[in-house]
C-alpha cells in the first residue's frame, strides 16, 4: 500500500522533472534551429541592401528603418499615456464603481486579439482619418495595441509602493499632484520602466496589426518622415519565410535571429533595471 | 491665494489625467462601433443563419459563398492541438516550481520559460514550418506542407508559459497551512498536489485555460505562416486548413476596396473573433480574481 503511494509519488517527480526540461529544451531546439538556419546569411550586406527578388542580394535596410520609426513614434505615444493613466487609476480616482468598469475594459482590451486591433486601425486611421499606409497609423495602431499592457504593468508598480510615503508627503502639507508626481511616480519608475521595455519588444515583434493597417512588405525606400510608408522586420520576415525557395527561409532566419537579440537586449535590459533599482515590490 | 492656486492645477491634472485613461474605453467603443456598423452592412446581403450556419466559405471565388463554419473550425483545431500540448504540460511545471524543485532552479527555470512568452508569433510560424513540419513529415509522408498539427502545436508552446505561471501563481495562492496539514497527515507531494492544492486552486486553473484558449483562438501570423489559407471542414489535423484570424491576414494582403463584399467580411468574422475573445477574457479574469478556497 504504501509502497505503491511511494510509486506513484516518484513517477510523478519524474513526470514534472521531464515536463519542464522539456520546455526548456524546445527553446533551446528553436533557438539553435533558427541560428542553424540564418547565420549563414548574416553578413554585412544583409544590414545594408533593400528588399530583392533574389535571395543572395536582399537585405534587411528598409526594414530596419521602418521598425525604428514605426517604435519611436509607438514608444512616444504611449508611453506618456499609458504611465498617465496608471497614476490616474491608483492615485486619483475616486472609489467608485464606475472604475471597476474602467479596470476590467482594461484587462479585456489587453487580450483581445492583435487582429482586431489591425482592423480598429484599418478603419478608423487608415481610412476614417484619411492617414494612409503612414507611420502614422502603424504606429498609433501599436499604441492603443500595447498601451493596455502599459496601464496594467504600471499600476502594479505604482500600487507596491508603500503607503507610509504618500502618508509622509502629505503630512508635510504636500498636496495630491505633488505626492503623485514628486513621491509616487520616482518611486514606482523601476518597475514601471521594466514593464514599459516588455511592452515595447512587445510591439516590436506585432506583424498582424501592421499587414492589416497595410505596411508594405516590399519597399525598397528608407521612411523619411511619419507620413511616409514603411516596412518592418517581423512583416519582412514573414514575406520571406512565407516564399517556397530555401534561400529565402534562410534570409528569414537570418531576419529572425536579428528581431530576437534585439529582443534578448531588450529583455535583459529590463532585468537589469529591476535588479538594480526595483525597491518596492508587490 | 497661494492654496488656491495649489487647487487649480490639482483639479487640472486629475482632468488631464481621466483623459488619457478615457483613451481605454474609447478604443473599446471604437471597436464595437467599427464592428458593428461593418457587420450590419455585410448581414443586409448575406443572412445571419447562413453565415453562422453554413459550411462553405468562398468569398473570394464566384459562386460565392459565406458559410463561416470551416474557418471556426480550422480555429477549433488549432485550439485543440494547443491545449493538448500546454495544459497538462503548463499544470505539471506549475507543480515541479511549486512542490518540487529548488527556490534557487526555480529562479532560473522561470524565466526561461518566460523567454516562450516573448518571442514574436512569426518566429513560432517559422519554427513550424522550417522544423515541426518537416520532422512530423518523417513520421507521416503524406502530410501537407501546411497542416493544423504542427500550427496547433507551435501555438500550444506559446501559450505554455501563460499556464504555467497563472497556475504557478494559483498554487503558491493556496494557504500553506492546509498544505502543511496535509504533509503532517503524511501525504506525498503528488498526493498533496492533486487531492489538495489542485481542488483548492480550481477555479483559478480553469480561468487560466479560458485565458489561453483566449489567446489560442485571436492567435494569427503563426498559424497564417504554418496551417495555410484552405478553408475547410475537417477534423484531419494533417491537412491545411484556415483559421479566422488567418482568413482576415490573406484578405489585407490582397487589394481590398472599400466597401466591397471582401472587405466587409473581413469585420464579419472580426466581429465574432473579438465577441468569443471577449466573452471568454470576462470569464476568465473573474475566475482569475475570485477567491481561492480557504483564504
Amino acid at each position: 500500500m504504501v509502497e505503491a503511494r511511494y510509486r506513484k509519488q516518484r513517477f510523478f517527480l519524474v513526470l514534472c522533472r521531464s515536463v519542464t526540461f522539456a520546455a526548456v529544451l524546445v527553446l533551446s531546439i528553436l533557438i539553435i534551429h533558427i541560428l542553424l538556419e540564418g547565420v549563414s546569411y548574416l553578413r554585412w550586406d544583409f544590414f545594408t541592401n533593400f528588399p530583392s527578388r533574389f535571395p543572395h542580394k536582399a537585405g534587411l535596410k528598409s526594414a530596419l528603418y521602418g521598425s525604428a520609426w514605426v517604435i519611436s513614434m509607438t514608444a512616444l505615444f504611449s508611453v506618456p499615456l499609458g504611465v498617465a493613466s496608471a497614476l490616474y487609476l491608483e492615485e486619483y480616482a475616486p472609489k467608485k464603481r464606475y472604475i471597476n468598469w474602467v479596470q476590467i475594459n482594461i484587462l479585456n482590451l489587453a487580450g483581445t486579439p492583435s487582429i482586431v486591433y489591425g482592423l480598429l486601425g484599418l478603419a478608423i486611421f487608415v481610412r476614417f482619418f484619411g492617414l494612409d499606409r503612414s507611420l502614422w497609423s502603424g504606429s498609433l495602431t501599436l499604441t492603443l495595441l500595447i498601451l493596455p499592457v502599459i496601464i496594467i504593468s504600471s499600476q502594479e508598480a505604482i500600487r507596491a509602493v508603500p503607503d507610509s510615503i504618500r502618508h509622509a508627503a502629505y503630512s508635510v502639507g504636500a498636496r495630491k499632484f505633488q505626492v503623485a508626481f514628486g513621491q509616487v511616480l520616482p518611486a514606482a519608475l523601476p518597475g514601471i520602466m521594466t514593464g514599459l521595455i516588455l511592452a515595447i519588444s512587445r510591439a516590436v515583434g506585432e506583424t498582424a496589426p501592421l499587414i492589416m493597417i497595410g505596411a508594405l512588405s516590399y519597399v525598397a525606400f528608407v521612411p523619411e518622415g511619419p507620413w511616409d510608408s514603411f516596412t518592418s522586420l517581423p512583416i519582412q520576415i514573414y514575406n520571406w519565410a512565407g516564399r517556397p525557395q530555401a534561400a529565402f527561409h534562410g534570409i528569414a532566419g537570418a531576419g529572425i535571429i536579428v528581431l530576437l537579440v534585439f529582443l534578448f537586449v531588450m529583455n535583459f535590459g529590463a532585468v537589469m533595471v529591476r535588479q538594480r533599482f526595483q525597491r518596492y515590490r508587490n | 491665494m497661494y492654496l488656491n492656486k495649489f487647487k487649480l492645477i490639482d483639479h487640472g491634472i486629475h482632468g488631464f489625467l481621466f483623459l488619457c485613461v478615457s483613451v481605454t474605453f474609447v478604443t473599446t467603443g471604437t471597436v464595437v462601433w467599427i464592428l458593428g456598423q461593418e457587420s450590419f452592412v455585410f448581414f443586409q446581403s448575406i443572412n445571419l443563419f447562413d453565415f453562422l450556419l453554413g459550411t462553405r466559405w468562398e468569398p473570394l471565388l464566384d459562386p460565392k459563398s459565406f458559410g463561416v463554419l470551416p474557418l471556426v473550425c480550422g480555429t477549433l483545431m488549432i485550439v485543440v492541438g494547443a491545449i493538448i500540448v500546454a495544459v497538462p504540460a503548463g499544470i505539471l511545471i506549475a507543480a515541479y516550481l511549486n512542490e518540487f524543485c529548488s527556490p534557487k532552479l526555480s529562479s532560473i527555470i522561470k524565466p526561461v520559460i518566460e523567454i516562450l512568452a516573448g518571442i514574436p508569433t512569426i518566429v513560432y510560424g517559422y519554427f513550424a514550418l522550417t522544423f515541426i513540419t518537416p520532422a512530423f513529415k518523417m513520421l507521416f509522408p503524406d502530410m501537407g506542407v501546411f497542416n493544423a498539427l504542427s500550427a496547433g502545436i507551435v501555438v500550444g508552446i506559446m501559450i505554455l508559459p501563460m499556464i504555467s505561471s497563472l497556475c504557478d501563481d494559483a498554487f503558491r495562492a493556496v494557504p500553506s497551512d492546509i498544505r502543511e496539514g496535509a504533509y503532517a497527515l503524511g501525504a506525498t507531494p503528488y498526493e498533496v498536489i492533486t487531492q489538495v492544492i489542485m481542488p483548492a486552486a480550481k477555479s483559478r486553473i480553469a480561468a487560466s485555460i479560458v485565458l489561453a484558449v483566449s489567446r489560442a483562438i485571436g492567435e494569427t501570423m503563426a498559424v497564417t505562416l504554418a496551417a495555410g489559407a484552405t478553408p475547410r471542414m475537417t477534423f484531419n489535423p494533417l491537412e491545411s486548413i484556415q483559421t479566422i484570424t488567418a482568413y482576415i491576414v490573406q484578405v489585407s494582403l490582397g487589394d481590398t476596396p472599400r466597401g466591397g463584399i471582401e472587405y466587409q467580411t473581413c469585420f464579419a468574422v472580426g466581429a465574432l473573433l473579438f465577441f468569443m475573445t471577449l466573452i471568454m477574457n470576462m470569464i476568465g479574469n473573474h475566475f482569475l480574481h475570485s477567491k481561492t478556497v480557504g483564504k
